[in-house]
């Protein structure tokens, strides 16, 4: 029975493992194509959330705002978005972001240290994460696009009749797992098989021989941003619906940050084994010695592991070697 | 008439290299300096000394030890939230466990525990680099904060979970408690601030300030040229923490007099204090102080014009707050990497030569 439930904890930290996945796929899609380690991802997909929420609401953006300097008392428009409908939009809002963020952000910091980069992103994230709490008010959201939710009776009354013991298991992260298997599938073949996705590998690869091939930096990087704002819109719906919209979706990102570590800025598959690793882990972690140490050890093991891990192996798991040459 | 070089002749390499090597310049610090010891204190109340000057004197004292780690030194940290938790849990253990002795040293001892946390998350350093050390160092902000909230006898055992600074005398004069007056925590913080900036100022155009720079501008050429990685970046983790030590303890036990770990030394410290020197300046003590100056006030500025003036409710000035740090944060890093410390220097460049441009 101890063996079961440990294997139900183990079940469940590989299904939060996947949700990290998600986050961190977004990090290493930007990290990849531009050299950009993206901290503002884990806002991205809260400002995606909210978003959403508002879409499908019928929210009026900035009605906060408008009501204390006009003094009027807006607060919806008065009417919902299906769900469908509403994810589309917020798709163009994150295409349009990433537009923005190109012009206003990257194009001038071409060619800058990776660290002041790194700096710039974490100031966009505060400037988002602001925008979206004026836009749509920092109240919590619920969020729900009609994913199957609690625990799942199937998964429940078949171990119950087959080991003798029920596994809980929540129905939300068997989709999540789903749509993110269908996600990274959906990436890889993007960038495998399309001319666009080949033209991304190759400024992924040096920037300077796919601009004197006549790939468009400026393109390429508002598609990359695009498809990075699309994967928060997923981690967004995912977590916003688990967890309520609000602000500590945003931190998130920190928890995929360690899972990056580990598994190398530069790799999908290392996203998505570091995920599964760090989920897993800081689950098992909890339950077998959290008790002796007080708990809520999961605030920290993930960044304690993948510390102890890149002193050994400082480019992650998959990462690429690291050469340095004076 | 400003700033002129004209007739203002050194004699040795002494004088040459000194601080302030203009000499209207270098009274204008020593009336700074006077009027900050001698006037201020006489003048000051409780408001502009909790809302403006106390706070500005420890976040200047955070960002130096910051940027000594990553403007001087090149190792980014996000810990200093954590840090600065050190520095206050080991100043509230040192205050009840030895009432007696007084409370500078306490502060000072304070520094010196938070150098060794600081050296033993700093080891990992000489392995990782750039920002697998940033998240790295994310590591010892989670840690520390969740051991200051878990394990009792950091707090004492009490049973808020807080620490709570006892009042603590100096000749007489509270210097921490309830009963503190404005000008004494503002003193107090003046002489941390003013002696540590000296400290730092030194340190970093010395021996040690130039290994420190050879470190960040390349490591794998410092290390031929006889620069030891191992001594160069431990001992910048060791003074960068001191000073983020020291003012963590000061934050606690003279400015807000009760703290609890993951409330006021969280993650959004860490990140308040790197936009500071980033702001300010990276790689400037000066810049420090600007860039503490700068969000200390911003703040404050926005309550008043905001909420004060335009009657717009206090949430909404929290998060356009937000937007206008994040932006300005961006802004300066396209348009000034070096910050409001580069824009003084071209200020002062330009005094040099008007009215002739060239």
């Amino acid at each position: 029975m101890e063996f079961l439930y440990a294997s139900e904890v183990l079940i469940n930290g590989l299904m939060a493992g996947v949700m990290y996945a998600l986050v961190a796929l977004g990090f290493v899609l930007i990290y990849k194509a531009s050299g950009v380690f993206n901290y503002a991802q884990g806002v991205m997909a809260l400002f995606a959330a909210m978003t959403l929420v508002g879409i499908m609401e019928g929210r009026v953006p900035f009605a906060h705002l408008l009501n204390a300097v006009f003094g009027m008392h807006v607060s919806t428009l008065g009417w919902t978005v299906p769900a469908a409908f509403a994810i589309l939009l917020t798709a163009l809002v994150m295409v349009g972001l990433a537009i923005a963020i190109e012009k206003l952000v990257l194009k001038h910091l071409v060619g800058q240290e990776p660290i002041i980069l790194f700096m710039a992103t974490i100031g966009l994230a505060w400037f988002l994460e602001g925008l979206g709490d004026v836009m749509w008010g920092a109240d919590v959201k619920v969020l729900d696009v009609g994913l199957p939710q609690g625990i799942s009776d199937t998964v429940e009354t078949v171990t119950n009749d087959l080991l003798g013991y029920g596994f809980f298991i929540d129905r939300l992260d068997i989709w999540a797992s789903v749509i993110a298997a269908l996600l990274v599938a959906a990436l890889v073949g993007f960038s495998q098989y399309t001319k666009q996705g080949r033209a991304m590998r190759a400024v992924a690869d040096d920037h300077q021989a796919a601009l004197s091939v006549g790939i468009s930096l400026q393109f390429i990087w508002i598609m990359v941003w695009s498809i990075a704002g699309f994967v928060a819109l997923v981690a967004g719906i995912m977590w916003g619906t688990k967890a309520g919209v609000q602000f500590s979706l945003s931190l998130i990102a920190l928890k995929a940050l360690p899972v990056l570590m580990l598994g190398g800025f530069t790799s999908i598959p290392g996203a998505i084994v570091g995920g599964l690793i760090i989920g897993m882990g800081e689950k098992l972690f909890e339950y077998f010695v959290g008790p002796l140490v007080g708990g809520a050890t999961e605030n920290w093991f993930a960044y304690v592991l993948a510390l102890i891990f890149l002193v050994f192996r400082p480019q992650g798991l998959f990462g690429e070697r690291i050469i340095e040459r004076v | 008439m400003f700033y002129r070089e004209a007739g203002d002749f050194k004699t040795s390499y002494r004088d040459d290299g000194q601080t302030f090597p203009i000499r209207l310049d270098r009274w204008g610090y020593y009336a700074l300096l006077a009027v900050a010891f001698l006037v201020v204190p006489f003048v000051i109340d409780s408001y502009w000394a909790n809302a403006v000057l106390v706070p500005f004197l420890i976040y200047a004292i955070a960002a130096i030890g910051l940027n000594i780690l990553t403007g001087y030194a090149g190792q980014v940290s996000l810990g200093t939230g954590g840090f600065m938790a050190v520095g206050a849990y080991a100043v509230y253990k040192l205050m009840t466990a030895f009432p007696g002795v007084p409370i500078f040293i306490h502060i000072l001892l304070a520094g010196g525990v938070t150098a060794i946390v600081g050296m033993l998350f700093g080891l990992p350093s000489l392995r990782i680099k750039g920002f697998y050390l940033a998240v790295a160092t994310l590591a010892a902000q989670f840690f520390l904060v969740w051991l200051f909230n878990k394990v009792p006898w950091f707090y004492n055992y009490s049973a808020s979970g807080q620490i709570n600074a006892p009042e603590r005398t100096f000749f007489g004069w509270a210097i921490t408690g309830p009963a503190t007056s404005a000008s004494a925590k503002y003193l107090t913080c003046l002489v941390f601030a003013v002696g540590l900036a000296w400290v730092a100022r030194n340190l970093t155009r010395g021996t040690i300030g130039r290994k420190w720079m050879a470190i960040r501008d390349m490591d794998i050429a410092a290390e031929i040229i006889g620069v030891n990685p191992l001594t160069a970046k431990l001992s910048a983790f060791a003074v960068s923490s001191f000073f983020v030590g020291v003012s963590g303890a000061l934050l606690f036990s003279v400015y807000l007099g009760a703290a609890e770990a993951s409330e006021a030394f969280g993650i959004n410290k860490s990140f308040l204090v790197l936009f500071m020197i980033i702001i300010g300046g990276l790689g400037s003590i000066f810049g420090s102080f600007a860039g503490a100056a700068f969000l200390v006030l911003l703040p404050v500025f926005l309550k008043n014009v905001l909420v004060a003036r335009l009657g717009w409710p206090t949430d909404l000035a929290a998060h356009i707050e937000l937007m206008i740090v994040g932006g300005l944060i961006i802004f300066f890093l396209i348009v000034e990497p070096h910050g409001l410390a580069r824009l003084w220097a071209l200020t002062k460049e330009k005094l040099r030569l008007w009215p002739f441009p060239h």
